[in-house]
């Protein structure tokens, strides 16, 4: 898109924005909870949008906006009181606003007579009842609205100057009107000291004279002391400047815009009439013969300045300089530049100026001579209003603030059905089928609100068709990925943290799971091999799939891989889906030859884990001979989870379900303790830890008997099993997550928190904290006991 | 080398026109979002910063707070600085001149008119 078109769109986008903000502080303003940030925040919006709309030359929206803009500003000023009905009419006016807004994007035109209606009520505050939008007597606004384009009619500006910035190409070329000649304009210059207070420079203000035509510059140093009495920052020289060009008046004085109220300045024309100026006729080859002839002698000045050699009084030959307007295109900028300013200023610009090596905008200023701006060109075939997408930006902040009340109400509305069915209301009365409407409203809610974290997958899938080629390269594969479902939304959080299994999966198919094209053709395939990414939503969470055509899972390979590794035993009974997924644990490799791509000891177990960790689940399903397909899974966000509610000491848990492996009721003989003390359960020849979570937690000193209670066997991220053991399981259930630091503090063995439908909260518990702690026994008792 | 300009300025828009019309003229550009973010640059960057241009109405610190915190910097106190304004209003552009301000551009401005003050403005 060329910029222009980019930057209407960004405007518009920005409109939006601001108008958000002007509406919300307007709102508050009429609520009288508006403090003075707030309202001058409404008045900087509108200007905003009222400068932006300058730039592209939106009139309606200008004249509009103005008006707003001088009534906010008198009410922010305290000019006018922020009544009730000024604050009314301000939003009535708003929404006018950004009517103006959307017709400007849109190519619409508003309502005539309602927003001439709004204007004139307007203008009624502020007195201007009547008066013609002349913005006030605003004469920089002028209404001649500057498109942002180069333009090249600005006859304001000086000739010359407006198209090279920096080095003129040969005005002489198309002469001046020869009847009148060039005017010859004598300048004196005295900067005061409060100019080169505000970072202006005479050194400037003379080469930028030396851009309108032939100069001749005579500086008188007699007031320079010697170096040891220089201040930096004192005004010692005075220039005289004979300037012979074309230009008018307004051009020369436009050259000392920024620092005329900070100097003593004439400006007169010697040659009023123009009677032939003999240098002008001057050929440029002249000219830079002259300007060669009459060199600078730089360090002849440096050395007289910096030997406190101070011109004596009657010194009456002062260095003339003379600095060639035009330069032959192939002088180097910089020589003019110091042969026009050497004169001026202090010492430290001197030398900086005699030091410097290029001008910032001649190369491409000259491109944009030679070639019609695009920016120009863009201006006029500028299509009206392209649709422009409508979008906010909000803090994230804000949104989980959101996300937070929404969890509340959800719970909130659940303990008011409890209690609505305790209560003994039959379902068919009234209050009963309310509360059914409310919970699908609450569920929509809750749904809506998830879905503005939500994003597409497509930011993680974009990077796969690179990953793709590469591994293909590096393998000596063929390889056609297909993405689908890249539009699928997904927390945003989840996103951020779903790039590393997919590349890892991604590198693995290519790697492990399809042939080389050779095996491919002898099997009877295509040599291209087909690896399918795809993202959909199914049963309220994201699923992720990953299939390739390849050779599919070596089951017996598989196999014998486990029991050399001592995963499973020689004479265990397995079904495929089980042997496929075997691939899963620690460790295991299928790969014959160790790749680089995939690295050592792939173990797909990796994955699993990543996955695991965001409440996932990862399966496969494989085809010898046809290839396999992996799907992942997972929640679509992190702010609720799958649960399985458990009683431990009392207390209401709440397990991670993906955590979860199963559970089971510890027989006495399965129990042992390891050194009189730390209990372990044997599942199925397998040793684990029993952890009492009641004691883990700290809510009691002595462990249940296990028989008494269940163990739930569950797994960490890092893989490591432990056996849980509660009192109870209670059931399984979806909770929202509430963050225990939060609104607490960190608790080791405790993830977070959450509220139960009968307005209990519940700790849910940090397996992996947990099942690590049995790890590094003895553990530190938890300090603090957690008050039920 | 090219020269660099900071552009503060609390609009988006404006950040680009003016990043676009001075890139497009060869200078590199730093931008901020408000005074303090400005000012925070220019001190972050302020050995290569050649020319702040500045918008006056910010949030947080506005465009005199930006003349007033560069000006009483004594590494940055000489570099240039152009005002943004789309006033008239002799009183604004007075203060910002009292405070530093080098020179000032006028709202909606067209591209020559605004690199034509940076180059009048940039040793």
């Amino acid at each position: 898109m060329d910029p222009f078109e980019s930057i209407k769109q960004t405007f518009f986008q920005e409109c939006d924005e601001l108008l958000t903000d002007a509406e919300q502080g307007l709102l508050a303003m009429e609520s009288g909870d508006a403090d003075s940030e707030t309202i001058n925040a409404v008045f900087r919006a509108v200007h905003s949008v009222k400068g932006g709309a300058g730039a592209f030359g939106l009139e309606d929206l200008i004249r509009f906006a103005h008006v707003f803009e001088t009534v906010m500003d008198e009410v922010r000023s305290g000019q006018m009181a922020l009544t009730d009905e000024v604050a009314k009419t301000l939003l009535r006016a708003f929404d006018v606003l950004a009517d103006h807004v959307n017709a400007a994007r849109d190519g619409g035109k508003v309502d005539e007579t309602r927003s001439t209606g709004m204007l004139d009520e307007l203008k009624a505050l502020i007195g201007q009842e009547g008066e013609d939008e002349d913005l006030g007597g605003d004469e920089d606004f002028g209404f001649v609205p500057q498109a942002f384009a180069m333009d090249l009619d600005d006859d304001s500006a000086p000739p010359a100057v407006e198209l090279e910035l920096d080095a003129p190409e040969p005005v002489l070329d198309a002469p001046a009107p020869e009847v009148a000649g060039p005017n010859v304009w004598r300048i004196e210059f005295a900067p005061k000291s409060e100019m080169y207070g505000k970072a202006n420079e005479a050194g400037l203000v003379l080469r930028e004279l030396a851009r309108l035509g032939e100069t001749e510059v005579v500086y008188d140093d007699s007031h320079l002391p010697p170096l040891d009495q220089l201040s930096a920052e004192t005004a010692y020289l005075t220039w005289t400047i004979r300037l012979t060009s074309d230009c008018d008046y307004e051009a020369v004085h436009e050259v000392f815009e920024f620092v005329e109220d900070d100097c003593d300045l004439t400006i007169v024309n010697e040659n009023p009439n123009g009677a032939g100026a003999p240098v002008a006729e001057l050929s440029d080859d002249d000219r830079a013969a002259a300007s060669a002839s009459a060199p600078l002698d730089l360090d002849a000045l440096l050395a007289r300045v910096a030997g406190g050699d101070a011109p004596a009084p009657e010194a009456a030959p002062e260095p003339v300089l003379e600095a060639a307007p035009e330069p032959e295109p192939e002088a180097e900028p910089v020589e003019i530049e110091a042969e026009a300013t050497a004169p001026g200023g202090d010492v430290a610009s001197l030398i900086a100026l005699a030091q410097s090596v290029e001008t910032p905008a001649a190369p491409k200023a000259k491109a944009a001579a030679a070639t019609p701006p695009p920016a120009a060109a863009a201006a006029a075939a500028a299509p009206a209003g392209l649709p422009a997408p409508a979008t906010i930006r909000v803090d994230l902040d804000r949104v989980d603030r959101l996300i937070n009340a929404v969890g509340e109400l959800v719970i909130q509305q659940a303990m008011l059905s409890q209690r609505v069915l305790e209560s003994g209301l039959a379902r068919s009365s009234n209050v009963a089928l309310g509360l059914e409407d409310l919970e699908l409203l609450t569920r929509e809610i809750q749904d809506s609100v998830m879905a503005i974290r939500a994003q597409p997958v497509k930011s993680v899938f974009q990077r796969m068709p690179r990953l793709a080629r590469e591994v293909a390269d590096m393998t000596g594969k063929r390889v056609k990925l297909i993405m689908e479902g890249e539009g699928t939304e997904v927390d945003k959080t989840v996103i951020e943290r779903l790039t590393d299994p997919i590349t890892h999966m991604l590198r693995n198919a290519i790697d492990h799971g399809l042939e080389d094209p050779e095996g491919r053709v002898a099997a009877g395939k295509p040599a291209e091999g087909v690896v399918r990414l795809r993202a959909l939503h199914r049963g309220g969470r994201i699923v992720i799939e990953l299939q390739d055509d390849g050779r599919g899972i070596n089951r017996p390979r598989v196999r014998g891989i486990a029991v050399e590794k001592g995963l499973i035993t020689e004479d265990a009974v397995l079904s495929d889906e089980e042997i496929d997924n075997l691939i899963f644990l620690p460790g295991f490799s299928t790969a014959a030859v160790i790749s680089d791509i995939s690295g050592r000891g792939v173990g797909m177990d990796v994955v699993r884990r990543s996955i695991q960790g965001l409440g996932g689940r990862i399966s496969i399903s494989s085809e010898p001979g046809k290839g396999s397909k992996f799907t992942m899974s997972l929640p679509l966000t992190l702010a609720v989870l799958d649960g399985m509610v458990v009683t431990g000491a009392d207390q209401t848990l709440v397990a991670p379900l993906s955590a979860i492996i199963e559970s089971l009721t510890p027989r006495v003989e399965d129990v042992h303790y390891i050194g009189g003390k730390d209990a372990v359960i044997r599942i199925r020849d397998t040793f684990v830890p029993l952890i009492d979570v009641g004691v883990a937690l700290g809510f009691r000193d002595t462990p249940i008997p296990p028989a008494s209670g269940v163990a739930v066997l569950v797994e960490s991220e890092g893989g490591g099993k432990a056996a849980l053991l509660v009192e109870a399981i209670q059931g399984q259930r979806q909770v929202v997550i509430k963050s225990l630091e939060a609104n607490y503090q960190q608790i080791d063995g405790v993830a977070a928190a959450t509220i139960l439908g009968d307005g209990r909260v519940a700790l849910i518990l940090d397996v992996d904290a947990l099942v690590t702690s049995t790890r590094r026994k003895p553990a530190a008792r938890n300090e603090k006991r957690l008050a039920s | 080398m090219s020269k660099t300009v900071l552009t503060i300025d609390d609009s988006r828009t404006m950040r680009e026109m003016l990043n676009h019309a001075l890139v497009e003229a060869g200078y590199r550009v730093l931008q901020a979002v408000d005074g303090v973010e400005g000012l925070e640059v220019l001190e972050a960057n302020g050995d290569v910063i050649d020319v702040v241009i500045t918008d006056i109405n910010m949030p947080r610190l506005d465009g005199f707070g930006v003349i007033e915190g560069v000006r009483a910097s004594p590494a940055h106190r000489a570099t240039p600085i152009l005002v943004l304004t789309t006033e008239s209003d002799a009183a604004k552009k007075e203060r910002a001149r009292s405070a530093g301000a080098t020179g000032w551009i006028v709202k909606p401005f067209n591209p020559v008119k605004l690199v034509d003050a940076v180059r009048r403005v940039a040793a």
